[in-house]
């Protein structure tokens, strides 16, 4: 049997020699990640007004159609920043009238669209993704959703494109201009539903999860569109 | 495992000894259908066939240097905080495959997403560190590691293959049931892609295998 001093510095010595080698691997490979997940980030806008992207070409195409940014507030006044940079996780923590809101403006063979970012909460972690709006900024061209840790088969089907594809030609304003965002509804949409998709069977509260994300992503921008329809 | 407990492993490297290391955790000292470890595992992602080939390579790796690892540190580590030891080094090793995927194969990485960090929680593991790496070689414990994941592995395989084939239709994201037999009325078996399946499908390999080797059926 060890002595309990031999024990500590075991312990210690163990400690440190795994912080080393882990904060080293993570620094090391940090910047390699991070470009990952910028090129992954444009591919997930691109896909929404229906640009696909494959990986290399993904920040080419990214600086062509996307022709500009924006940071709007609540009240849909513009604000400085790069839109790009904006982290949703820590804008939605803020109150309301602190919140960065960021807009990407896209070109597409002289059509325009604007896609929104969103972020929410699914089942087991945050789900994530980006709603492309044709320039009636009503109907929906193309969503993409996806998730950290959602019920591989289940919930985690909202990362997949059957899923995202029925909100193509959905729309978010009902006839009379009123807000009425697309619903991910439980033992499927009515044909024909503008403002619903059919949701996941087992998949119950991540697609609810979707729904809440998508009024509450898309309801801090109303100002904003109301400002843009009437320019 | 016991016959194989004594220090006096002076063969050569692939004599029968060491070899069976490798062989026994496939068939009749299997991790999963045997020993029944490692279950929670099969039942959260074996409903498609690639998620279980990548979890089953990942185990591999990680099982093969935690028992080299383990098996290097043996007559070091104070056997009071040998949980720990082994906690610490599994956990690090698998925070290192998830860093290196998400580098370099960012697209496998997204894809697994929660599965490669479940691989600490895999008994299988942490089990063979305990009852092999601590009182034995070096080679011996990278030859068991690898069988007992190679073991755990083929399990997984068998399991997504069916789950994944009666449950969607497809193999590795392929469509291979043809279009004509579903306009026959062929539907796919939704209950497959549930969790309760895996452990039906794990029953019945377990049941496949004890009706070929007798001597697996009464144990005492």
């Amino acid at each position: 049997m060890q002595s309990n001093r031999y024990i500590f510095l075991y312990a210690s010595t163990m400690v440190v020699l795994v912080a080393l080698v882990l904060s080293g691997a993570a620094t090391l490979l940090r910047p390699l990640q991070e470009r990952n997940m910028r090129i992954e980030k444009m591919q997930n806008i691109l896909a929404t007004i229906n640009i696909e992207a494959p990986r290399g070409e993904a920040e080419a195409l990214f600086n062509r159609y996307i022709v500009a940014t924006r940071i709007v507030d609540h009240q849909g006044n513009d604000l400085e920043g790069d839109a790009f940079e904006v982290d949703l996780q820590d804008e939605n923590r803020k109150d309301l009238p602190q919140r960065q809101l960021p807009l990407f403006l896209a070109e597409v063979e002289g059509k325009q669209f604007v896609v929104v970012p969103l972020r929410g909460n699914g089942l087991w972690g945050p789900i994530w993704g980006y709603v492309g709006l044709a320039d009636d900024l009503t109907t929906i061209v193309g969503a993409n959703f996806d998730h950290s840790s959602e019920t591989p088969g289940l919930g985690a089907e909202i990362g997949d494109r059957e899923f995202q594809d029925q909100f193509a030609g959905k729309k978010i304003f009902d006839e009379q201009g009123n807000f009425r965002p697309v619903r991910v509804i439980k033992g499927g949409a009515p044909a024909g539903d503008p403002h619903g998709v059919d949701g996941i069977s087992g998949g119950t509260i991540t697609s609810n999860g979707v729904t809440a994300m998508i009024r509450d992503g898309l309801s801090v921008y109303e100002p904003t569109f109301k400002n843009m329809k009437n320019l | 495992m016991s016959q194989i407990k004594d220090n006096a492993l002076k063969e050569e490297l692939f004599s029968s000894k060491n070899m069976k290391l490798l062989s026994n955790p496939l068939g009749k000292d299997n991790p999963i259908s045997v020993q029944v470890l490692g279950i929670c595992s099969v039942l959260a992602i074996t409903v498609q066939l690639k998620t279980s080939l990548v979890m089953a390579i990942s185990v591999v790796v990680v099982m093969g240097f935690a028992n080299v690892i383990i098996s290097l540190l043996r007559k070091t580590i104070p056997p009071r905080i040998r949980i720990i030891v082994q906690l610490t080094v599994i956990a690090s090793l698998v925070i290192l495959v998830d860093q290196v995927l998400k580098a370099f194969v960012y697209d496998v990485s997204r894809q697994l997403s929660v599965f490669v960090g479940l691989i600490i929680t895999n008994c299988i593991i942490m089990g063979r560190l305990e009852a092999f790496a601590l009182n034995n070689k070096v080679w011996p414990s990278f030859l068991d590691g690898i069988g007992n994941a190679a073991g755990y592995g083929w399990v997984l395989l068998a399991v997504g293959f069916f789950r994944e084939l009666l449950g969607s239709g497809t193999l590795m994201g392929y469509q291979v049931i043809p279009e004509k037999f579903y306009e026959l009325g062929y539907v796919n078996n939704g209950f497959m892609i549930l969790p309760p399946m895996a452990l039906i499908t794990v029953g019945i390999i377990i049941w496949v295998q004890r009706h070929r080797d007798r001597s697996l059926v009464d144990i005492s």
